[in-house]
């Protein structure tokens, strides 16, 4: 029974971890993008749809994840090509990617599909404790593998270096020599892949359909995240997880007769966020706070 | 520099302008001498293959049924409050004859334009508040969850029912009570656990709560919210489960036991025609939450799918009850009845009425737990 809990604490947080790391290396690069939930729909509507048509997993994830990389193009068209307000572009992609999805999505409303396998055999799921940790399908492991290369990425490595530097200080980075467009481009683009994937393993693992609107606010909880692990991707982990673990433990506790009530339950994720914010700003350490140049539009003299 | 600026506001009026005209999507059409024309405010999409689904089947049933003597027209995604105001007003404005607006949260919207537009019909679904141009309209929904309680109590073997709910208000209050009703008649060890998911539609959210209830036991589950990832749910885990509002086979060819669909279709057909027949009224008898048409099994308002996945002998209990209900033989709530606390609510007897219906704020017996506040 609490194999079964612990099982979907994790299935619940995957999506969160795989948004919320695309979107931290996006921020660290000095990019706000709030079109998550929008770039989520549009991965999630693609891998169901191209799933549905193919009969392929494989095709639909990477519908998935090329969807929500072009949709971010569109971002990073406005905010780098353009220099537009970051915001409003993000919240503008939003809307868009809510309302195309659906557009899309229209002709495969009631339609279902077989969700991902388990990627060990059951005789491992079956172990008792550890079991669970078995029992994951592998885009949720290549979830955690991937939240590790972004942390050997951009804290062991030159090019990490150069990204974080756009994100502190463009103009610095910019007389150092380095493409400033050039590095938040890449990470855009990596935050739609991110993004796309996180949304395409809601139709395809969660709930094996595609209904409009699916995500219901991840987006903006992985928007969350990114904050409350104060821009570090471990904490990544430990914040989807904890989150996960909240929704989950208070339906548990519904379901068992608890009386606390739900909707304090419900609200407690938002409530931690906040609180932790208060924590890092408190401490006022340059390593917790935000990138420094985080929605400032780099324009280059020439 | 001003060049780019330009480029910029006209992309995003571009792209803002593109995303409202997918997202509120008004059919407008211009002759007004021959046809009556008819306007629905949808809460969400009709692809949620739920409720809003189950209203779109009836406008096109109305298109269907009148063909060319009625135009019709939908706005979906509708947000209740503020934005409901505007909307209907707009449609009242456009010329429509007829408003019928689908969500409870559209009653005081409603209203305030019904009462600006006193010559245009209104009929406001699962409301209670009329006014001289405004009807309501609803269908006795917890009639199907006596027969879902029938075919849980005779299907379970662990005995715990799963029941994910999405607000504490009294049609859902009154859905897991009348299950509770028909579940006790058959089975009086099986217990109902339930889950509020403080949301109509999340499908993530609604197979979590559906995940949690089988891993605390419950191997037959009911729902009512408005999307199919319960049943899904139920499908993966080998347990059963109850379709809403609409068919959700689909999803759930071997855990659907049935469903309770909601058949709006009749009603507004009906209402159209008394429109058109200028017999339409908005009712006599007092402002109470059953409306002035308040119909269910016994008018095929609400209907049951077939009775799949159980042996013959359940499904045979399950057309008993369905058809007890229909012709009046069964009464949910008689009495004696207690609530789970051991207060009695009827006596031997006693039958509750529809005001004590929309007057529930307790669990009978075999409902586990308390109802948030």
């Amino acid at each position: 029974m609490i194999d079964a809990l612990v099982l979907t604490i994790l299935m619940t947080s995957v999506p969160l971890i795989l948004a919320a790391t695309g979107e931290l290396v996006v921020e660290r690069s000095g990019v706000l993008n709030l079109g998550l939930e929008g770039m989520m729909l549009m991965g999630a509507v693609s891998a169901f749809a191209l799933t549905y048509i193919s009969g392929s997993l494989l095709v639909g994830l990477l519908a998935g994840i090329i969807s929500g990389c072009l949709t971010a193009a569109i971002f990073g068209f406005f905010v780098l090509g353009l220099a537009t307000n970051q915001v409003a572009t993000g919240l503008a992609l939003t809307i868009f990617g809510t309302g195309l999805s659906g557009l899309i999505g229209s002709d495969f409303v009631g339609k279902a599909i077989e969700g991902l396998p388990t990627l060990f055999p059951e005789t491992f799921s079956n172990l008792p404790i550890i079991g669970v940790f078995f029992a994951l399908d592998a885009v949720a492991y290549l979830s955690l593998f991937i939240v590790f290369l972004v942390w050997i990425f951009l804290f062991k490595s030159k090019y990490g270096l150069i990204l974080r530097a756009c994100g502190i200080s463009h103009n610095s980075a910019h007389s150092l020599g380095y493409k400033v467009l050039t590095v938040r481009w890449c990470s855009i683009l990596f935050g739609g892949m991110m993004a796309g994937l996180g949304g395409a393993y809601l139709p395809l693992m969660l709930t094996p359909h595609w209904s409009e609107g699916m995500t219901s606010g991840r987006g903006w909880i992985a928007l969350a995240l990114v904050v409350f692990a104060s821009w570090m991707p471990s904490r990544i982990i430990y914040g989807a997880i904890l989150f996960g673990a909240i929704t989950i433990m208070q339906l548990a506790g519904q379901a068992r007769g608890w009386t606390i009530p739900p909707q304090f339950l419900s609200s407690l994720p938002y409530i931690a966020t906040i609180f932790v914010l208060v924590l890092i700003s408190s401490k006022g350490t340059a390593k917790y706070l935000a990138p420094s140049d985080l929605t400032r539009p780099f324009i280059s003299s020439k | 520099m001003k060049n780019n600026r330009f480029i910029i506001f006209a992309g995003l009026l571009a792209i803002i302008a593109f995303v409202f005209y997918f997202t509120t999507n008004v059919d407008q059409v211009e002759d007004k001498e021959t046809k009556m024309k008819v306007a629905f405010v949808y809460l969400t999409n009709p692809g949620d293959h739920g409720w809003t689904y189950a209203h779109e089947v009836g406008r096109q049933q109305v298109q269907e049924h009148f063909g060319d003597k009625v135009e019709t027209s939908y706005v979906e995604n509708v947000p209740e409050g503020p934005d409901a105001t505007r909307v209907i007003r707009e449609l009242a404005q456009n010329g429509n004859d007829m408003i019928f607006t689908t969500s409870f949260g559209y009653m005081e919207p409603t209203l305030k334009v019904a009462k600006e537009f006193p010559n245009i019909k209104f009929d406001h679904i699962t409301g209670y508040m009329r006014a001289e141009n405004m009807a309501t309209g609803n269908i006795r929904f917890y009639e199907g969850r006596y027969v879902q309680g029938v075919v849980a109590g005779l299907t379970t073997k662990s005995n715990k029912i799963g029941y994910v709910a999405a607000f504490p208000i009294p049609e859902v209050i009154q859905g897991i009570n009348s299950f509770a009703q028909g579940l006790k008649s058959v089975n009086k060890n099986a217990t109902i656990s339930v889950v509020w998911a403080n949301t109509w539609y999340d499908p993530v959210k609604e197979g979590d709560a559906a995940k949690v209830l089988i891993a605390e036991g419950a191997d037959v589950l009911a729902q009512h919210t408005d999307s199919p990832a319960m049943l899904q749910t139920a499908e993966k885990a080998g347990v059963y489960g109850f379709g809403q509002s609409s068919d959700m086979h689909e999803f759930a060819p071997n855990a659907q036991l049935f469903a309770s669909v909601n058949n709006w279709g009749p009603y507004y057909i009906a209402q159209i025609q008394k429109a058109m027949d200028d017999s339409w009224t908005t009712g006599e008898g007092p402002d109470h939450w059953a409306g002035n048409t308040w119909k269910g099994l016994s008018e095929d308002f609400l209907v049951l799918t077939d009775f799949k996945n159980m042996p013959s002998n359940v499904a045979k209990a399950a057309q008993e009850a369905r058809d007890g209900i229909a012709n009046g033989s069964i009464n949910i709530f008689s009495g004696p009845m207690m609530d789970n606390e051991g207060n009695q609510i009827l006596a031997s007897g006693e039958v509750l009425d529809d005001g004590g219906l929309w007057a529930m704020n307790y669990y009978v017996d075999g409902v586990i737990g308390k109802i948030p506040n």
